[in-house]
């Protein structure tokens, strides 16, 4: 059992913490309670506003003494429930940890505190003609959240995950004692890769409170191009032949018209073409544009060969805002057609990509429940949601149970896995358990125990 | 109806440089773009056009390089486009851009409807629509959102500072779309194969071309105005009025699209 928060605790806490920056039990928003999905509700105790790893350090070695559960959390956007605190207890947000500290343009890295929000990283990156590949729909998570759950993103395809992109943290471990793993080397054989280890670790063996970051030089051009279908069966089915076109696209997304039309009505704004039942989104970029000309003529033709209308080009700042823009709001478009959702973020093996989509076109008409999809066609990042639709919440329960059941299975089926960058949380962990066997849950339990034998960081989560 | 959409190239990036010595903008080797705004008047145009069907035909001044723009109009739609270059043209200003356009558009015969953005982004005047206008003789409209045909006139709605106009205007006139009036569409790559240079589609207008060959309104020479510098201007915020709705609620889904709260 954990100690419960009481006016000593808050009293030592107040001690270096000052007004403002402390919060405890009403005075805590309930945006604390919860995550962006709101799958789970528990509000802490205390919520502290960090500014630095020593504060970091003081407080868990507090929460440690005293067997205090404490949380991280950044902004709070993920959707498995990992950034809310179970237990209660200490939640240190760092969202007030939001400085660049050094670019170092020789080593090509920045180092950053984990309040950085993405979109302030790409945007300070970008002006100095540098980038920062992970891309993730959602720009305003913080690194430290992205790090936590090796966020990919749409650039995945070429550029890879958060994890290819991460080369030193700084972290704050349970019992408050501070260490640096990784640096800003390019290779690192030094024994068991720590750093590794955090990265997609979602809070519960220490806390992150700085990452110095690999940064590449930003391509000159990049392009992309939405390629309408008369079917999402069509669309789908020319995603393996654009695989194996040898063309290195930067990213393939799918979207429905359905899923468009409803961040048309989330954005208020329009979209540049709604004629069609579904669209494949395809990037390219790097320095020469007769190149990038090149590959696109030949995926292009590839794909009206196969099916697609035609190829819309996505290549201003103005057409690239809007498209992208719906694209990045599909998630809260989709949240704002319901009253309640629930999503599944499997991946699977690119070539299955196709197969799994249809699949859950399969899994609506037996559960009846509307699920919209969208996703990372190119790397096999599905992101499924189920909607809820007003239904009573028993019958919803049940079928969205149902639902997930037979998509995890299908998943398992085809080589895949539970998340491909939402991360397990607390959502996800019986579906965990089923896809990796309870041996892998036994190591994953033995190295939770190492880092943190009084289980007070994040309980409840992962594993 | 007959439609003409008058675009123009410019620097694809806000990243404007200034050369110290000439003070003029620095184009070369610089990504060129169609203005922004020019694209709602062309989406405008094209969507008339298939409403009530006839032509639709660019046309653009500047050096060849433009043409790379009016061939994004063919490949958005537009049936061909006409460009307006000679270095007797070069280093106009406001005046003499719209008149060398107005001798453009006389060199092309009739039409029925004119069709400008409100402004550029690089010269960003937003004057050049209205003077085309006057030298042409013929009524105008400025900022307009809605257009519609109404037997040989035209409907249109504008965008004043604080109200709405709604009105009629007979053809042939000319009228500058505002900005953000609808969602442009994209070029297509089909079109792009199909018509690959538009070379059989746009045609090249010389100096030797036009009706009136007095060099002195044309240019540097027809240009009464002097810039003395080009200096990149401060950063204005950008302002946005609420007049509709609950302004607690719109204000609210401002903060929360951009991530304030």
């Amino acid at each position: 059992m954990y100690k419960k928060i009481d006016d000593r605790d808050i009293e030592y806490l107040r001690s270096f913490i000052p007004e403002g920056r402390i919060l405890v039990h009403d005075e805590i928003s309930h945006d604390y309670a919860h995550d962006e999905l709101g799958g789970i509700e528990v509000k802490p105790d205390v919520l502290i506003y960090v500014l630095s790893t020593e504060e970091v350090s003081k407080i868990m070695k507090y929460a440690y003494d005293n067997e205090i559960p404490i949380v991280a959390r950044g902004s709070g956007t993920d959707l498995v429930g990992a950034a809310v605190a179970l237990e209660g207890g200490i939640m240190i947000c760092t969202k007030r940890m939001n400085h660049i500290l050094e670019l170092d343009e020789t080593n090509l890295t920045i180092t950053v505190e984990p309040g950085v929000l993405l979109m302030e990283l790409q945007a300070y990156v970008e002006e100095r003609d540098l980038f920062y590949p992970p891309d993730p729909g959602e720009k305003s998570a913080t690194i430290g959240g992205n790090i936590s759950t090796n966020a990919g993103g749409m650039r995945a395809v070429k550029y890879g995950v958060t994890r290819d992109y991460v080369r030193g943290l700084t972290v704050v471990l349970p019992d408050g004692s501070i260490q640096h793993l990784g640096g800003k080397v390019v290779k690192n054989s030094s024994g068991y890769d720590l750093k590794d280890l955090v990265i997609g670790s979602e809070g519960t063996l220490c806390v992150i409170t700085e990452a110095i970051l690999k940064l590449l030089p930003k391509p000159d051009f990049s392009v992309s191009m939405l390629l309408p279908f008369l079917t999402m069966e069509k669309a789908i089915e020319v995603v393996p032949e654009i695989l194996k076109s040898k063309t290195s696209l930067t990213a393939i997304e799918y979207m429905s018209l359905d899923t468009i039309i409803s961040a048309e009505e989330f954005l208020g704004k329009k979209f540049p073409d709604t004629n069609y039942a579904a669209y494949i989104l395809l990037t390219f970029d790097g320095n020469n544009m007769a190149e990038i000309e090149s590959e696109y003529t030949k995926v292009a033709s590839l794909c009206i060969e196969k099916g697609a209308i035609d190829g819309y080009f996505v290549d201003t700042d103005e057409r690239k805002k809007s498209v992208w823009n719906a694209r990045g709001a599909f998630l809260e478009a989709i949240k704002a057609s319901t009253d309640k959702m629930d999503e599944c973020d499997v991946v699977v093996p690119k070539s299955r990509v196709a197969d799994f989509i249809k699949y859950t076109h399969e899994v609506a008409e037996i559960t009846g429940l509307r699920i919209p999809s969208f996703g990372h066609a190119g790397d096999g990042n599905l992101h499924i949601y189920l909607c809820k639709d007003n239904l009573e919440e028993e019958t919803w329960q049940k079928k969205a149970d149902t639902a997930f059941e037979l998509l995890y299975a299908r998943a398992r089926e085809y080589g895949g896995m539970v998340s491909g960058e939402h991360g397990i949380g607390y959502a996800k962990k019986p579906y965990l358990v089923k896809q990796v066997g309870d041996r892998q849950i036994e190591l994953m339990q033995s190295i939770k125990k190492v880092f943190d034998p009084k289980n007070i960081l994040n309980p409840g989560k992962v594993c | 109806m007959n439609i003409i959409v008058c675009i123009k190239q410019v620097p694809g990036t806000n990243k404007v440089n200034v050369d110290p010595v000439t003070g003029t903008l620095i184009r070369d080797g610089v990504a060129a773009k169609m203005n922004p705004y020019d694209l709602y008047a062309l989406e405008m145009g094209l969507r008339l056009k298939e409403k009530y069907g006839g032509t639709l035909k660019v046309l653009s001044m500047g050096p060849f390089s433009a043409l790379e723009v009016i061939r994004e109009a063919i490949y958005m739609g537009a049936d061909g486009g006409i460009l307006i270059s000679d270095r007797k043209f070069g280093g106009a200003d406001v005046l003499a851009t719209s008149y060398t356009l107005c001798s453009g558009i006389l060199a092309m015969g009739e039409f029925d409807l004119i069709l400008t953005g409100k402004q550029t982004t690089d010269g960003d005047t937003a004057q050049v629509g209205s003077e085309l206008a006057e030298h042409l003789k013929v009524p105008h409209a400025a900022y307009v959102r809605e257009l519609e045909l109404e037997g040989d006139r035209l409907r249109y709605v504008s965008n004043l500072d604080n109200k709405t106009v709604e009105a009629t205007i007979k053809m042939p006139c000319l009228v500058c779309a505002d900005g953000e009036v609808n969602t442009p569409r994209l070029p297509s790559f089909k079109r792009k194969m199909e018509y690959g240079n538009c070379d059989d589609l746009i045609k090249i207008i010389t100096f030797d071309d036009i009706i009136d060959r007095d060099e002195t309104h044309y240019g540097l020479k027809g240009s009464p105005t002097q810039v003395e510098r080009i200096f990149e201007p401060d950063k204005t915020k950008e302002k946005v009025i609420i007049a509709e709705g609950d302004l607690a609620e719109e204000t609210f889904k401002i903060l929360k699209d951009r991530k304030y709260i």
